[in-house]
């Protein structure tokens, strides 16, 4: 079996048989990077060197019995919001295109002390803000199963590195929807834990209050292994949650027998595509076959999560943008006269459009008059909206439905209508409001051949619920196998070499 | 014939919180140190830090509060408060504004007219900012964090003040609490306390207030002062001029004992808070507050009534020791070691703040220990050295701390009691001053006084003087 096909859990094992070497796998990767990597443009920083000395490093330890982990000798792409010590973090802006961080991201840490090898930084929306990874100042990201579609966003780098095989698992982060939409678009597993459960101690802070890192990865097995690993509390973060539960793994072939999912009639009305309703129909009808009990109910306030989300959001971002100023670090304005002049520039040259666009959102609904009008009421539509979720909780174990209304857009199509764009973020970004934990599984694809997925969304703390259901299905429906079939059909050739690549901009 | 006036005054005051760490990092809050070596990506505002709360700040601003008879708020939370200077590494200030953590006290002073309480209106918990060194030759700034994140509690008081002799008796007794509750040293000088001063005037007997203005950098009581009545009589001269008073922040210069305008209200920034999504509520049990509570210090106002039923000292001694919480535990220490209490307060309020004046210390700086002093007061009361000798070693032993038993025994300082070795040396002494003893014979008492001079030069003043005129005039 070639190596690449592998998953994370299945690489770690071969290694530790000792029938492969940590620097094979990694070897893999790199050759894909090398054929892909120019037309999917994953990557923001790539560390061929050092992921070859953190191999050796790997090795040794795995040899002398030190590291026995399920991801021991891994290679992952990390999402460039993600601070790594040493190594360039921009989150895909022009204002931190020089940001080398002194100090790695906790979920980085966790990661790397379980065996992980950094392969590289991955392409996201600048800030992650934005559904396409289209925002990025390096570039655009295509989408591996058809290039002229994007990957989804922000983590459309670290869903892409997935699903081209360029790395075997990855780190995405989710504000509203960020993980789980890509990986819908890209056709692999995406999850967002329960707010607090990884510690957000290094992650360039989007929106604080709804911001989570979870793993991209080839399976839901894999999901769990990499959620375990980076799950934890963290003095270093006051939102951090104390829990225990963090063994997910040991949840996953427990069944579903007498699981109820619910399936909200909103999330199967107006503005989603027949191909995915269908799609994730089928795969509530499997679950059903599998032992759950399913049904449709109505979950109230869906339609307001959307204004709810932009304003808290844009809010907290335009207060937690502030810190990228040009005085201390990053991108400065090369001429300026004074301070305000050279913060205005820097600003105004450092940020790119959508950027720019929810800082003045976010200023606007803080300003003082508008304070209660927006934000103030935001919040409380926001408390509403997990009274909804608590209410639907208490008659069902998980909340099925799409991940997004569509399966990926075509390059350019959403930069053109931002609020088309904020509205595809719908049945994803109620559960970052109400801090909820959600998973995106493939379920299929489009007539077009673009992958589905279907997300399940669990109450506070109840990830092993969702991975006990994904994984269940997953094994109904045959594994991961079909979406790995169309993965090596993909024609890399065909693709248009025209994409922006990373080097084509001066740092 | 000129209308009267009153004036009325809010403060604003600061106060650096003296916890080790800073208040959302666990870097040194210690004063000075090279550039930027008190940091970490959190106090430098580095992309993807977060802020944790340093508990001490917390029972520090509660212990305040408590002492200053406010309302704990139970569910308090920090904002942010949103403004771009370089100072401000991530360009907003974490700070308290919808739910500050103490509310509605006051603080009781002496005025002319007897006891008024000045009523609190908040206490609230922030950073501190970094500070810039303007290089105007380089013509660049210079930006140092070690001052960033540094935890400071602000203290709003209601209107209630009149005049500047309210003000700093305020501040005074505000300054007394928080140094007893050990939360910070208090010094204006060095910005470890700074009050800005909100004033308005009105026509006397009128219950609205007037458009108030807002007096910054006052860096001394007697600035306060001067600020007060040079910003009383501008206001006062511009109303009498017909015109109106501009609701303004003022620098003081003092300079020049004079002010200016830096900015009016019109050019008031919107500050944009709203709740750090970073930090969590802070949820105050009523457990937390009662352990609070139980370890506030004794405070002044009890400790002087203490004194008076316990020690049966003067009000102007119990006044001066109770002033510092430093001398006053001083006091208590050596009391009840050598059960002297006027003996112990002569000792700090003369001679030990005779020291302190001279050398510019503050009663803080003391090294000194209550057992030494109490050994020292036990040597005079045996007698076994005496008054001038004594006042001699305590000077030893304020700057060295030096055990007086062993230093009066090595240095041989013991008093010449032996009354048959100090008659020895009287009978040399009236034998060497035969014109004093005549004179003395002769009834000039006063020539006693120079042959007992004499005596204790012979004996390098360590003979007890009483004894020595009492020999003498049982010889002559």
């Amino acid at each position: 079996m070639e190596i690449l096909a592998y998953t994370a859990v299945e690489l770690s094992e071969k290694i530790k048989k000792g029938e492969i070497k940590v620097r094979d796998g990694v070897d893999a990767v790199w050759d894909s990077i090398n054929k892909r990597e120019k037309d999917l443009h994953c990557y923001i920083t790539l560390e061929k060197e050092k992921s070859y000395i953190q191999a050796e490093e790997v090795q040794q330890k795995i040899d002398k019995g030190e590291l026995s982990g399920p991801l021991a000798g891994v290679p992952f792409a990390i999402k460039d919001n993600l601070c790594t010590e040493g190594t360039l973090t921009s989150c895909a802006s022009g204002i931190l295109r020089n940001f080398v961080p002194t100090y790695s991201a906790e979920a980085v840490r966790k990661l790397e002390a379980a065996g992980a090898v950094i392969i590289g930084k991955t392409n996201m929306d600048e800030f992650a803000m934005g559904s396409t990874t289209e925002t990025s100042w390096f570039g655009v990201t295509r989408n591996p199963w058809n290039q002229e579609h994007v990957p989804g966003g922000s983590s459309g780098g670290s869903a892409a590195a997935v699903a081209a095989q360029e790395c075997f698992a990855a780190l995405g982060s989710d504000t509203g929807g960020s993980i789980r939409q890509p990986a819908s678009f890209c056709g692999v597993v995406g999850m967002k834990p329960t707010y607090g459960t990884v510690s957000r101690y290094g992650l360039v802070a989007y929106a604080s209050s709804l911001d989570q890192i979870g793993p991209l990865t080839k399976d839901v097995t894999d999901c769990a292994a990499i959620l375990e690993a980076i799950a934890g509390f963290d003095k270093k973060d006051s939102t951090s949650a104390l829990r225990k539960d963090t063994d997910f793994t040991a949840a996953l072939q427990r069944g579903i027998q007498g699981l109820r999912i619910g399936i909200p009639s909103d999330y199967l009305g107006d503005g989603l595509d027949a191909e995915v309703r269908e799609a994730v129909l089928k795969g509530a009808k499997l679950l059903e076959q599998e032992g759950a009990l399913v049904e449709e109910f109505d979950l109230k306030l869906v339609n307001y999560g959307i204004p709810a989300y932009y304003t808290i959001a844009a809010a907290e971002a335009s207060s937690n943008l502030e810190r990228f100023d040009g005085v201390k670090y990053g991108y400065r304005t090369k001429e300026y006269e004074g301070l305000h002049d050279m913060y205005k520039k820097t600003r105004s040259e450092g940020f790119g459009p959508e950027v720019k666009r929810r800082i003045m959102l976010g200023s606007f609904v803080l300003s003082s008059g508008y304070y209660d009008a927006y934000y103030l009421k935001a919040l409380k539509v926001k408390t509403l909206i997990k009274k909804a979720y608590e209410e639907a909780f208490s008659h069902y174990d998980v909340i099925l439905g799409p991940a997004a209304p569509t399966t990926a857009p075509r390059l350019g199509e959403s930069l053109s209508d931002p609020i088309k764009m904020y509205l595809g973020d719908i049945y994803t970004i109620s559960a970052n409001l109400a801090g909820l934990p959600g998973i995106s599984i493939p379920c299929g694809t489009d007539s077009k051949g673009l992958p589905i997925g279907m997300q399940l969304i669990g109450d506070c703390y109840r990830e092993k619920t969702l991975l006990q259901t994904a994984y269940t299905y997953e094994k109904a429906k045959g594994g991961c196998k079909v979406e790995k079939k169309s993965l090596s059909t993909i024609d890399f050739e065909s693709a248009e070499a025209d994409m922006r690549c990373k080097n084509d901009k001066t740092i | 014939m000129t209308k009267q006036y009153d004036t009325v005054i809010g403060l604003e005051v600061h106060i650096e919180l003296a916890t080790r760490t800073k208040i959302f990092c666990g870097c040194s809050t210690q004063f000075g140190g090279e550039a930027n070596t008190h940091t970490c990506p959190v106090c430098t505002g580095m992309p993807g830090s977060l802020p944790v709360l340093n508990r001490q700040v917390v029972d520090y601003a509660v212990g305040v509060g408590l002492a200053a008879n406010c309302n704990i708020t139970r569910y308090c939370k920090f904002d942010r408060k949103n403004y771009f200077y370089p100072d401000n590494p991530q360009n907003y200030q974490i700070s308290q504004l919808y739910l500050p953590i103490c509310q509605n006290g006051y603080i009781e002073i002496d005025t002319a007219s007897g006891s008024k309480k000045i009523g609190i209106h908040e206490i609230h918990m922030e950073e501190d900012a970094g500070k810039l060194t303007h290089d105007e030759w380089e013509d660049c700034s210079l930006a140092d964090y070690n001052r960033s994140g540094v935890p400071l509690i602000e203290i709003v008081t209601e209107p209630d003040m009149r005049n500047a002799q309210e003000v700093t008796a305020f501040l005074d007794k505000l300054r007394l609490i928080v140094k007893y509750l050990g939360a910070s040293d208090c010094k204006l000088q060095e910005g470890s306390m700074r009050a800005d001063v909100n004033l308005s005037i009105r026509e006397s007997g009128s219950d609205t207030l007037g458009t108030r203005t807002e007096m910054k950098n006052l860096n001394s009581f007697k600035a306060i002062t001067r600020a007060i009545e040079s910003e009383y009589k501008r206001q006062m001269e511009l109303l009498e001029e017909g015109k109106q008073v501009i609701q303004e922040t003022r620098r003081w210069d003092d300079n020049k004992e004079y002010s200016y305008a830096m900015r009016s209200k019109e050019d008031a920034q919107d500050y944009r808070y709203f709740p750090d999504p970073d930090l969590v509520p802070i949820r105050l049990s009523d457990e937390w507050i009662e352990e609070i509570r139980s370890s506030l210090p004794e405070l002044r106002d009890e400790k002087r009534k203490r004194f008076k039923s316990k020690y049966n000292l003067p009000d102007y001694d119990i006044d001066i020791l109770t002033g510092s919480r430093t001398l006053a535990d001083l006091f208590e220490e050596a009391t009840a070691i050598c059960g002297q209490p006027k003996k112990v307060s002569n000792w700090l309020m003369v001679e030990t703040l005779r020291l302190l004046k001279e050398r510019e210390m503050e009663p803080e700086a003391i090294r000194f220990s209550p057992d030494n002093l109490a050994k020292l007061i036990q040597l005079t009361e045996k007698k076994t050295i005496n008054s001038s000798v004594a006042r001699e070693v305590f000077e030893i032993l304020f700057y060295e701390n030096i055990d007086p038993e062993e230093y009066v025994e090595t240095h041989g300082l013991n008093t010449v009691s032996n009354e048959d070795e100090l008659q020895e040396i009287l009978r040399q002494i009236i034998e060497d001053n035969p014109v004093s003893v005549a004179d003395y014979r002769n009834g000039k008492k006063k020539a006693l006084g120079f042959l007992v001079g004499q005596s204790m030069k012979k004996t390098q003043s360590k003979a007890d003087p009483s004894l020595v005129s009492r020999i003498l005039v049982e010889l002559l």
